[in-house]
C-alpha cells in the first residue's frame, strides 16, 4: 500500500509535493486552489516589510520549440501587507488542516524576526522557511542571499529564529556560493530543523538587440535576476548531493528545489536525499494541474519498485555518487548503432569527428547514409548516443569482462600514474588521431 | 470526394482553388523550423536541384534571421519564393528528409522557404548587389524561370541584360501554366518585380523573336544570347475530328484558366487525354471549375503514368474519374465535340497494342489534350549551327550550358523537354556563370 505522506522535520503533509515560496503562493486563493489540485504543501510567498515591485519582472530562455527552459525573475518578496497574508494563512489552514503551510520569512533586525515569527505561529503556520537565498534586490538591502553568502551571519540569524520559534524551522540556501556545505553547516550549527535548496541563481537571461538592455526590461534598463526552471536542475541535484553526503548536515532533512517539473525529477531529488520537493517554474508555466503527472509517475515508480513510502528509497543514489578518482578505469563501453533504426542524419558522425574522437565512419560507397563505429577508436564517451535523434538507436555496450577493477586512487598508491609531460602512461598514448592535414582532404 | 460548384466570382474561384501550400504564419514557422535536425551533409540539400543550404536557412528562420534565410535561399535559387510552393517537394527535398525513415512527417521545407522569402519580399528588403559593370551585354529570349534566373545572376556579375518576351507578363509557365492551387498570379509576379527592382534588368514585352533578321541583329548588339524559350503549343494528335470546336490543348486550357479565372466557362462533361502531371492538373482544374463529370483517359495502365502519385491523388480527390488502357481513335460530333471514340489497349509481349474490336464512345463537351507540347524546332532552325538533335531539344554543355553555337546558351524546358521550375532556375543561373566564364577567357 503506497503512502505518500511525509513528516518533514515535524511538518506533516499528505504528499511531498510542495509549492516553493514564489508568485504561485502569493495569496490564499492560489494556495487553496493548489491544495485542491493535489499539492501537499505550500511555502508562502516570503513575508516581511512589504516591497514595491517593478514591471516587467520575468525573462526566459527558450530551447528549440520549448518555452521557458530557463526562467529568471526580478520580483521581490510579498508586496501585500502582512495582516492580509496572515488572515489568508489562517483561512487556508481552516480548510486544509492536514496540508503543510509554511511561512517564508525575510526581515532584518532580531526584534522584527521575533515579531513576525509570533505572527505566523498565531496564524497557524506549520513551519517557517528562512529566505537566505533571493539574489536580486533584497540582497542589496542586506537580506536574502547577502545572508546566505555569509555563513557566520546566517548562523546567528538561525540562532535568533530558533530561540523565538515553536514550530519547525527550514533554512533555505542560496546556490550563489562556492561551497554549499559552508552555509549548510552554519545552518545546522545555528540549530535549523531542516534545509531547503536551491534558491535561484544570479543571472542575466539575455540582452535585447534593439535597446541593448537585459531582460526583463524595465524602462530601458534591467538588473540581474534569479535563474530557475528545468535548466538549473543539474546544479540543484549536485548541491543536494553535497549536503546529503555531509555527515553533519545530513542529520537534518532536506527539501529539494530547482527545476522540478516531472515525476522523474521528483524521484531523482528523492534518490539524492530530499524528502520533500518544492516547485515553482513548472506551475508558473503549466498551472497547478502539473502535479497530476508528478503524483501518478511517482506512484507508478514506487509500485514497480515495491516501495511503500518515499523514505524507502530516499538517498538510495548517494552511495553511487563518488569522487572521480574512485571510478573504475578498466570499465569499457563502446557505441553500437542499430542500422534498422538509423535515419541517416549523420549527426553522430559529425559530432564524433568534429567534437570527439573520430570514431565514426560514413559508408565509403555512398550506398546509404548509415554510419559505423570504428571500434578501436571509440573511447565510449556517449556523445553519439546523446546527439542521436532516434529513440534507442545508438546504445553503449559494455565490452570489458568485468574482472578488472582499478581506480586512479589505486594507481596513485601503486605509483602507476603519469607524472611527466611525456609520460608513457598517458591514457591517450597510441590512441588513433588523424593527421592534421587529413582535415583539409575532407573538404 | 469533393464536389465543386461552378465558380461565378473571384472569391468562389479562390475557394475552389485553395492554395495547397498556404503561407505559414510566424508561429507555425517557428515550431516547424524547430524540428529540423541540422543533418550533416543533409540529404535535402542533395535532393534540391539548386542545392539550397536548407538546414542553414531553417536554422536562420528559427533564430529570427528571416532576411538571412532569404539570402541563403536566393543565393542558390533566384526563384526561391515560387519554388517553395510549386516544387514537387515530396519527391525532392522533403522526400529526402531523414524523418521519413522513422515515419515522422518530414520538415515542410517548401513552405518554410516560401515563408522566409515572402516576408523578405513584402518587407522590400534589399539583399542583392548588382555587380560592377563589365561593359558586356546579354540578350535573353524568354522571361520564364530560366530567363529570369539567368538575368539575375548575370546582373550580379556586372552584365547589362535585356529580356525579350513574346507575352505581356514575365515568368512564363509560372504564371501561364501552373495549376492555380499551387501558386497565385500575384505571388509569381511579386517575386519577379522584387528581383527586377533590385537587379535592374530590362524586360521587353510583346517582343517575340521569330526571324533570322532579328537574331542577326541580336548577335550584333549583344555579347551572348541565352535561350529560355521553353516549349511550344500542345502538339497535334493527328486524330479525326481534332479540329472540332471544343478540342483544346492542356497548356492553352491552363493559360486561359490562369488569365480568366471564374470567367472561363468549362462545360459539364470533360475528357482529358494523357497521363502526365499536366493531364492531372488539367483534369483537377476542370473539376474545380464545376464540370459535372471529368474523365481522365490514359492509353496505358495506372502504374505506367508519368504523373507523380500525389498529383493523381489530387485529381481523384477533386472528383475526377479515370480510364486506363484506352487510346483515342477520333473526336466525334457534328461541328462541335460530342464525344471521344476510344479503343481498349492491352500489353502483349511487352508491347502496347490497340484492340480495334473493343471500342466505345465517351460523351463530352470538351476534350483537353495533355499529350505533350511541341518543341520549338522551327525556331531553332533560324540559329546557325544550333544542335537540337533529332528531337528538337537543344544540346548544351552540362556545366556551362553553352550550345553548339558558342554565342548561344540555353536552359529550362528547351534543354530538358519539360521539367520543373526549379530545374529551369538552376539552368539559368549556371548559364549566366557559363557566359561569364566564356567571355572572360
Amino acid at each position: 500500500m503506497i503512502d505518500l505522506s511525509i513528516n518533514f522535520a515535524g511538518i506533516k503533509a499528505p504528499n511531498p509535493f510542495w509549492l516553493a515560496s514564489a508568485p504561485p503562493t502569493n495569496s490564499g486563493y492560489q494556495v487553496m486552489k493548489a491544495f485542491e489540485a493535489g499539492w501537499g504543501g505550500a511555502v508562502w510567498k516570503t513575508l516581511g516589510v512589504p516591497v514595491v515591485n517593478v514591471s516587467s519582472r520575468y525573462g526566459s530562455i527558450n530551447y528549440r520549440n520549448t518555452r521557458m527552459m530557463g526562467f529568471n525573475n526580478i520580483e521581490l518578496i510579498t508586496d501585500r501587507p502582512l495582516a492580509d497574508n496572515l488572515r489568508e494563512i489562517e483561512e487556508v489552514k481552516k480548510y486544509f488542516p492536514d496540508h503543510a503551510v509554511i511561512a517564508s520569512l525575510m526581515v532584518e533586525s532580531k526584534a522584527e524576526w521575533e515579531q513576525i515569527i509570533k505572527d505566523v505561529e498565531n496564524a497557524g503556520a506549520d513551519g517557517i522557511e528562512l529566505n537566505f537565498g533571493c539574489p536580486h534586490g533584497m540582497c542589496e538591502r542586506g537580506m536574502g542571499s547577502a545572508v546566505g553568502q555569509e555563513p557566520e551571519v546566517l548562523k546567528t540569524i538561525v540562532g535568533w529564529v530558533k530561540e523565538a520559534a515553536n514550530i519547525p524551522v527550514i533554512t533555505k540556501l542560496s546556490p550563489n556560493i562556492s561551497h554549499i556545505t559552508d552555509p549548510g553547516l552554519a545552518a545546522v550549527q545555528g540549530g535549523t530543523d531542516a534545509i531547503s535548496l536551491i534558491n535561484t541563481i544570479k543571472s542575466i537571461v539575455g540582452i535585447d538587440l534593439d535597446t541593448y538592455a537585459p531582460y526583463p526590461i524595465v524602462d530601458g534598463k534591467g538588473s540581474n535576476g534569479g535563474y530557475c526552471g528545468p535548466a538549473v536542475k543539474p546544479i540543484a541535484l549536485h548541491m543536494l548531493k553535497d549536503l546529503a553526503q555531509h555527515h553533519e548536515i545530513s542529520k537534518v532533512p532536506i527539501s529539494g528545489i530547482g527545476g522540478i517539473e516531472t515525476w522523474r525529477d521528483v524521484v531523482e531529488f528523492i534518490l539524492l536525499g530530499a524528502t520533500s520537493v518544492q516547485v515553482c517554474t513548472a506551475v508558473m508555466h503549466y498551472g497547478f494541474g502539473i502535479v497530476r503527472e508528478m503524483e501518478a509517475g511517482l506512484r507508478q515508480f514506487m509500485e514497480e519498485k515495491g516501495y511503500n513510502t518515499i523514505y524507502d528509497f530516499a538517498g538510495k543514489a548517494l552511495p553511487n555518487v563518488t569522487e572521480w578518482k574512485h571510478l573504475n578505469l578498466k570499465y569499457k563501453v563502446i557505441a553500437e548503432i542499430n542500422e534498422d533504426k538509423c535515419i541517416g542524419c549523420d549527426l553522430c558522425y559529425i559530432a564524433c569527428d568534429d567534437g570527439a574522437h573520430q570514431a565514426i565512419a560514413l559508408p565509403k560507397d555512398g550506398s546509404n547514409r548509415i554510419p559505423s563505429i570504428i571500434e578501436e577508436n571509440c573511447v565510449g564517451c556517449n556523445l553519439c548516443s546523446l546527439v542521436c535523434p532516434v529513440e534507442n538507436c545508438i546504445t553503449m555496450v559494455k565490452t570489458d569482462d568485468g574482472t578488472e577493477h582499478i581506480t586512479w586512487s589505486e594507481r596513485t598508491l601503486n605509483d602507476d600514474v603519469p607524472t611527466t609531460f611525456d609520460d608513457d602512461r598517458a591514457g591517450g598514448k597510441g590512441h588513433f588521431v588523424p593527421k592534421p592535414t587529413d582535415a583539409l582532404k575532407n573538404n | 470526394m469533393a464536389e465543386y460548384k461552378r465558380p461565378t466570382t473571384e472569391a468562389e474561384f479562390k475557394l475552389n482553388f485553395k492554395q495547397k501550400k498556404p503561407l505559414m504564419n510566424d508561429t507555425e514557422a517557428y515550431y516547424e523550423a524547430s524540428r529540423c535536425l541540422f543533418c550533416y551533409d543533409a540529404p535535402c540539400i542533395q535532393a534540391c536541384p539548386t542545392h539550397i543550404d536548407i538546414p542553414l536557412f531553417i536554422k536562420q528562420i528559427h533564430t529570427n534571421n528571416v532576411t538571412g534565410a532569404s539570402k541563403t535561399i536566393f543565393d542558390s535559387n533566384w526563384l526561391g519564393n515560387a519554388c517553395g510552393v510549386v516544387c514537387p517537394t515530396g519527391v525532392l527535398c522533403e522526400g529526402a528528409c531523414v524523418y521519413n525513415h522513422q515515419d515522422i512527417p518530414p520538415i515542410q521545407i517548401g513552405r518554410l522557404q516560401n515563408y522566409a522569402t515572402n516576408k523578405t519580399i513584402d518587407a522590400k528588403k534589399e539583399i542583392f548587389k548588382i555587380g560592377k559593370s563589365n561593359g558586356k551585354k546579354i540578350a535573353i529570349i524568354g522571361a520564364g524561370p530560366a530567363g529570369i534566373a539567368c538575368a539575375c545572376e548575370a546582373r550580379t556579375l556586372g552584365f547589362e541584360v535585356d529580356i525579350f518576351e513574346a507575352k505581356d507578363k514575365p515568368s512564363g509557365l509560372m504564371v501561364y501554366g501552373i495549376a492555380p492551387y499551387k501558386i497565385t498570379n500575384e505571388e509569381v509576379l511579386k517575386e519577379v518585380e522584387y528581383l527586377q527592382k533590385q537587379l535592374q534588368f530590362n524586360i521587353k514585352y510583346n517582343s517575340a523573336i521569330t526571324s533570322k533578321e532579328q537574331l542577326k541583329q541580336m548577335e550584333n548588339d549583344y555579347d551572348a544570347i541565352f535561350l529560355g524559350v521553353g516549349l511550344g503549343k500542345t502538339r497535334m494528335l493527328e486524330l479525326g475530328g481534332e479540329d472540332k470546336k471544343g478540342v483544346i490543348g492542356a497548356v492553352e486550357f491552363i493559360e486561359d484558366l490562369r488569365m480568366k479565372h471564374h470567367e472561363l466557362k468549362v462545360p459539364k462533361k470533360v475528357v482529358v487525354i494523357g497521363g502526365g502531371n499536366t493531364a492531372m492538373d488539367a483534369a483537377s482544374e476542370a473539376a474545380r471549375m464545376g464540370a459535372r463529370k471529368t474523365v481522365l483517359a490514359y492509353r496505358n495502365s495506372k502504374e505506367k503514368m508519368k504523373a507523380y502519385g500525389f498529383e493523381y491523388d489530387l485529381a481523384i480527390s477533386a472528383g475526377v474519374d479515370s480510364l486506363f488502357n484506352v487510346t483515342p481513335l477520333s473526336i466525334v460530333g457534328n461541328g462541335k465535340v460530342e464525344g471521344v471514340k476510344f479503343a481498349k489497349t492491352e500489353t502483349v509481349e511487352g508491347k502496347l497494342q490497340t484492340n480495334m474490336n473493343n471500342t466505345f464512345i465517351v460523351r463530352c463537351d470538351l476534350v483537353i489534350k495533355a499529350t505533350g507540347q511541341a518543341k520549338q524546332g522551327n525556331f531553332y532552325d533560324l540559329i546557325d549551327d544550333l544542335d537540337a538533335g533529332n528531337n528538337a531539344i537543344i544540346k548544351v554543355n552540362n556545366e556551362t550550358f553553352q550550345t553548339s553555337n558558342p554565342k548561344y546558351f540555353a536552359g529550362g524546358d528547351a534543354i530538358n523537354g519539360g521539367a520543373e521550375v526549379v530545374n529551369a532556375a538552376y539552368d539559368g543561373k549556371m548559364a549566366a556563370q557559363g557566359i561569364h566564364q566564356w567571355l572572360n577567357k
